[in-house]
């Protein structure tokens, strides 16, 4: 079947009659593949003369030194610019309008923190400069270490996992260790139905079998079927609050008390955090251990895909098994050994050389008493040094090389500082606002599969469209044509024709409405022209792909036309 | 606050459209006893000003003017300006995972061009999308060699960087896989390759090696891909400096190369955000971890990309995925990305070679004074080279920290063998005049009493 | 789609035909259609073993995999492979696209699965019609 399918005069939106309420189409510019555009001879590189002799390459080389060059693409600056900047323009962002994907926060991503990463000595700083030269980036580790630690509720906290799921990695690894350490590793790790791929994933690579625990007719935990469920060999529940369907464990500590009676432990995955920041903290309901992911819920940017960050924050029992190195802070009047190696007083003064006056530590008296901290957390610095320790006899050992995705510390510092306690507050608040709005304004066209009071997110499904041959994966296509990134399609799994929507704190009123209004427009397609929406988009550069033909013959890669 | 869009008005208003009377109701399903009554001790709100003050003093504690002849796994080159221009637009930025193809086709064609580029670059056939790091990219290789061999046991050099092998360590601590570690040849600083040989079996599922290794030596990769493919094993070549391929022959013989991208264009902000990517031969595709954009065309035929070959992946196959991994490092891929496309083919050589000259001027400048001496000098290097001193490096690195210059790092840290050893790195950005004045001071040992 | 009458039927939806010693394993129409269109078939060796009920490869779509389940014990005498490089006949032809072929161990296992009749009746209960 061909369908012949105008856009403009497909629908005629309150908007305008050529619009669609909050888009109109234009055209954008064609792009080769850069391989195709390289011409022999052509440059953007200019290097500055060689100031030391040259050498002959090919024979101190010998049998290592590379023949042929690859084929990288030969193009002036020039062309560069225009060709990333062409494909740029192929993509959406939260910079163009709401990005309402269920469970991954897609927040506004501020621009100062994009420009305090890049600031030269903290860009440029190499991992292992000595300590004493690295002490304003310990410092920032420290900050950010101390903040997430009173946002978390939690009593110690590592920075190293690169993203969520190596972070859920850690957790079982610390997990594991703590149970080892009592004299048995135990079998199992429970997982809800409704969890992120991510958490049975990570159970099975620390060799834990994975045992999955049905949702109840609220979306949450049963708690009958989890008493049932563990046991001697239960070595975790790993648990995502908020779940996935946007709901609170109203029952949490029921959930951790059913658990620790039994000596395993309550994971938390974090990535719903922004539903409780400021509001709640997981270890005062009972978590034991809990990632982070600074991509979502503090503002870094997802790049497309990454780089991501998850730091892991647990309790007192759990910090002999943190990932080596950990941060220390030599106090004040202490010893502390030199990069020399030598045992030296740490400064006596502390280090506020550089600091703005605003930013003044309160002074630490070697008695412990404190001056002058009648403001909240202090900024900067608390005085000492900080450094790395690596003699941590029951460490669970490096997750990865050096100390973290310290870029993203410092865009997540950025947020946290910009928000500050009354920011971050209000932000958790107007996110769940938010999810409530739209929840309210949607209920009575899209079926809502669970009551329950919605936090950050709604979970709606597409029963009542999928009735006229409407799926959720067609009407998140056709939301495209309205100007708006799709929600999370088709998840959590526990909901049969899932739409996942999380909207975010950083969406005004006027743009909900529009959300809403493509959604209610979208709702009357699905009954009186569904083709339209099942064939969507309609307006972007390529239609529906064949993913079909790219799973079945794989092109990975380009390669030059045969001669 | 000025990130949220909303008067108090318009939230009230909200409010009342939901029919809650205040804010509190929407968390009202939260137990009083766990709601926090109070704020968060964290710093106050800041000014923008406020904040761009904080870091700056931040970075100037950092003593910016230093220079520095670290490498070891994280290296210096310099960054064309373009690159920050480019991932700065917000939407590359502040885009997500390209799982929506329709509006994400900026962000695949670059992952396949990226893909391509690194086949090109490693002589594999194919490579993913990246991964977080060089090390974790390095475990990840191992285990997938599991997957592909049906083997258990993999053999590891200890000329690998050693905080990778601390990670392929951690990787494989509950997977019962054992590795067996062997040592180098004393007089080349490469792998041993008889004990290499004597270390492999009929169970080995991987060899893993580093070229340029951690003394900055390069590794005779088709000797030891002999050794691994006669017992039925693969071999894995990690990368951890990816400039170097503009000069040094790529490890064709090798199954599986695990590299750092980080030299391309990647700051090192203190060792992260990098850029890890597995490159591979094309049969062993469907056991790679990580993301994978193909080519495909849209309903008129047009020229498309996709995420594919996604039941890979932990979000279809949950715990029988061949990796938890979500994420990739796809901005800082892009990075490189552009990088790669600033130099092209003609200037990844010529980087290259004025990397190598200039560690060579710094290897033999230095070793040209008394009390020194080249470690490692039987084989071909890269830019990074091993200096032997008679005195404590404690003691010359004082005085190098006093002119604002920081030496090579100790190796005694990691190999107990090598007193008084550290691993000095010269890249494009060295001047001529830092390496003369590092030989100075390091010439001046104080005379003994 | 009629399901032939001298097969038998896993309740995972595989089948088998047996001639002789030998029996060719292949998915069921029901299987290959809530699948959707195959990509990959990823099958075992000729010579190694296979266990009844137990797993011995994996057919996948674009966005889901399904393991395949050995409706009896024996060892692989043949692998069909032009599924490598077009998966899709199983999508065309389920019944008659065979994946491998088993030297049956013990043939009193096929007393175990279910002929046509029943697996019809199976598959109209899980659809719920």
């Amino acid at each position: 079947m061909t369908m012949n399918l105008d856009t403009n005069k497909a629908e005629a939106k309150p908007g305008g009659p050529h619009t669609l309420g909050k888009v109109r189409t234009h055209p954008t510019q064609n792009e080769a593949l850069m391989f195709e555009k390289s011409a022999p001879g052509k440059r953007a590189y200019k290097l500055p003369p060689l100031d030391v002799p040259a050498v002959d390459f090919s024979s101190c080389l010998g049998k290592a030194y590379r023949q042929t060059p690859a084929q990288l693409p030969e193009l002036s600056e020039i062309e560069i610019i225009r060709h990333f900047t062409r494909l740029s323009t192929w993509n959406y962002a939260i910079d163009l309008g709401m990005y309402p994907l269920g469970s991954c926060t897609m927040k506004y991503n501020p621009r100062v923190n994009e420009f305090v990463a890049r600031i030269e000595g903290l860009a440029e700083a190499h991992p292992y400069r000595p300590e004493s030269l690295a002490q304003g980036i310990l410092e920032i580790y420290d900050l950010l270490q101390r903040c997430l630690l009173e946002i978390t509720g939690m009593d110690a906290i590592t920075l190293q996992p690169a993203a969520g799921a190596h972070g859920e990695f850690t957790g079982i690894l610390l997990t594991r260790a703590w149970h080892e350490s009592q004299g048995n590793p135990r079998t199992k790790i429970l997982v809800p139905d409704s969890a992120h791929g991510t958490n049975p994933a990570t159970a099975a690579i620390v060799g834990y079998t994975v045992e999955n625990i049905k949702s109840n007719a609220d979306g949450g935990i049963d708690l009958e079927g989890l008493a049932r469920q563990v046991d001697e060999n239960t070595a975790a529940l790993m648990l995502t609050n908020p779940s996935t369907l946007g709901v609170f464990e109203d029952e949490i500590h029921k959930i951790a008390d059913i658990l620790h009676a039994k000596g395993a432990l309550l994971y938390m995955d974090g990535a719903n955090m922004n539903a409780l920041v400021g509001k709640v903290r997981p270890g005062d309901f009972g978590v034991d251990v809990m990632h982070l992911n600074l991509h979502k819920t503090f503002s870094t940017p997802h790049g497309g895909g990454g780089p991501g960050s998850g730091p892991v924050a647990c309790k007192k029992f759990l910090e002999p098994f943190l990932p080596i190195p950990v941060l220390v802070r030599d106090e004040y009047g202490a010893k502390h050994c030199t990069d020399a190696g030598d045992w030296e007083d740490t400064n006596a003064e502390p280090t506020a050389d550089g600091c703005p006056p605003l930013f003044r530590a309160p002074v630490l008296k070697p008695d412990g008493e404190r001056v002058g901290d009648s403001e909240p957390m202090p900024l900067h610095p608390l005085g000492g040094r900080l450094r790395w320790e690596y003699n941590r006899p029951h460490s669970v050992g490096r997750v990865r090389a050096f100390y973290g995705n310290t870029g993203m510390f410092i865009r997540a510092l950025a947020y946290i500082l910009a928000n500050g306690p009354d920011g971050l507050r209000q932000t958790t608040e107007d996110a769940v606002l938010n999810a409530n709005y739209i929840r309210k304004k949607l209920e009575d066209l899209y079926e809502l599969p669970y009551k329950t009071p919605s936090m950050h997110e709604v979970v709606f499904s597409d029963r009542r469209q999928a009735a006229h041959g409407v799926k959720t994966g067609d009407i998140a296509k056709r939301l495209i044509d309205y100007g708006f990134h799709p929600y999370t399609v088709s998840f959590p799994l526990i909901v049969h024709g899932a739409l996942m929507i999380e909207p975010t704190e950083s969406e005004s009123r006027e743009e909900l409405d529009l959300f809403v209004e493509a959604m209610r427009s979208i709702a009357r397609e699905a009954e009186e022209n569904p083709e339209l929406v099942k064939t969507a988009p309609h307006s972007t550069r390529v239609s529906r792909l064949d993913e079909v033909q790219a799973a079945r013959k794989p092109i990975l890669r380009w390669k030059p036309e045969k001669q | 606050m000025r990130y949220l869009p909303k008067s108090d008005d318009e939230r009230r208003q909200m409010l009342a459209e939901i029919g809650a009377r205040s804010i509190d109701d929407l968390f009202a399903i939260i137990p009083a006893e766990y709601r926090l009554g109070r704020d968060l001790n964290v710093p106050r709100q800041q000014a923008e000003s406020e904040i761009i003050a904080y870091f700056r003093a931040a970075g100037q504690k950092n003593a910016t003017d230093y220079a520095s002849f670290l490498g070891a796994g994280a290296y210096r080159h310099y960054r064309p300006v373009i690159i920050d221009s480019l991932v700065q637009r917000g939407e590359f930025l502040t885009s997500y995972t390209p799982y929506q193809a329709e509006i994400t086709q900026g962000t695949l064609q670059a992952i396949f061009e990226f893909q391509t580029m690194i086949a090109e670059l490693t002589g594999m056939d194919v490579a993913n999308a990246s991964m977080y790091d060089g090390s974790t990219g390095a475990a990840e290789a191992v285990l997938m060699a599991m997957r592909v061999t049906g083997r258990q046991k993999a053999v590891v050099a200890a000329t690998v960087h050693p905080e990778y092998r601390e990670v392929l360590h951690t990787y494989l601590r509950y997977r019962e896989m054992p590795t067996a570690l062997v040592g180098y040849h004393n007089e080349t600083g490469r792998v041993d390759l008889e004990a290499l040989a004597a270390a492999v079996s009929s169970e080995t599922a991987a060899i893993l090696v580093q070229s340029p290794n951690f003394f900055g030596v390069i590794e005779d990769i088709p000797a030891i891909a002999e050794i691994a493919h006669a017992k039925g094993a693969l071999l894995i070549v990690s990368i951890a400096e990816a400039v170097s391929l503009g000069i040094v022959r790529p490890p064709v013989e090798a199954d599986i190369v695990s590299m750092e991208a980080q030299s391309f264009g990647v700051a090192l902000s203190y060792g992260g955000p990098f850029c890890g990517v597995i490159a591979a031969r094309e049969q062993f595709v469907r056991q790679m971890p990580g993301r994978l954009a193909g080519q495909t065309v849209d309903g008129a035929g047009n020229r498309g990309f996709v995420l594919t070959l996604a039941t890979r992946e932990q979000h279809i196959r949950r715990e029988k995925a061949t990796s938890n991994i979500c994420t990739n490092q796809a901005l800082v891929a892009l990075m490189a990305t552009i990088f790669l496309a600033v130099y092209g083919k003609e200037g990844m050589r010529e980087l290259a070679e004025h990397n190598l000259a200039k560690a060579d001027y710094a290897a033999k400048t230095l070793s040209a004074l008394s009390g020194t001496k080249l470690r490692f000098k039987g084989a071909p290097r890269f830019h990074e080279f091993v200096l032997q001193t008679d005195e404590a490096p404690a003691a010359w690195s004082r005085r190098l920290l006093d002119n604002k210059i920081v030496g090579g790092i100790e190796l005694s840290r990691w190999y107990p063998e090598l007193r008084n050893c550290t691993l000095w790195c010269a890249t494009e950005v060295m001047p001529r005049e830092t390496i003369d004045a590092a030989a100075k001071v390091l010439a001046a040992a104080p005379v003994e009493a | 789609m009629p399901y032939p009458k001298d097969y038998r039927y896993t309740r995972e939806h595989e089948w088998i035909s047996v001639d002789g010693a030998i029996g060719s394993i292949g998915i069921t129409d029901y299987a290959q259609s809530s699948l959707g269109d195959i990509v990959y078939v990823d099958a075992p060796k000729v010579g190694d073993a296979v266990t009844a009920n137990a797993t011995f490869g994996s057919v996948e779509s674009v966005k889901a995999v399904s393991d395949l389940f050995s409706p009896v014990s024996g060892k692989v005498t043949a692998v069909n492979e032009e599924l490598k490089t077009a998966p899709d006949q199983i999508n065309q032809d389920a019944h008659g696209t065979w994946i491998i072929k088993v030297e049956l161990s013990n043939p009193a296992e096929l007393n175990n699965l279910l002929d046509a009749t029943a697996y019809e009746a199976f598959i109209a209960e899980e659809t719920g019609s």
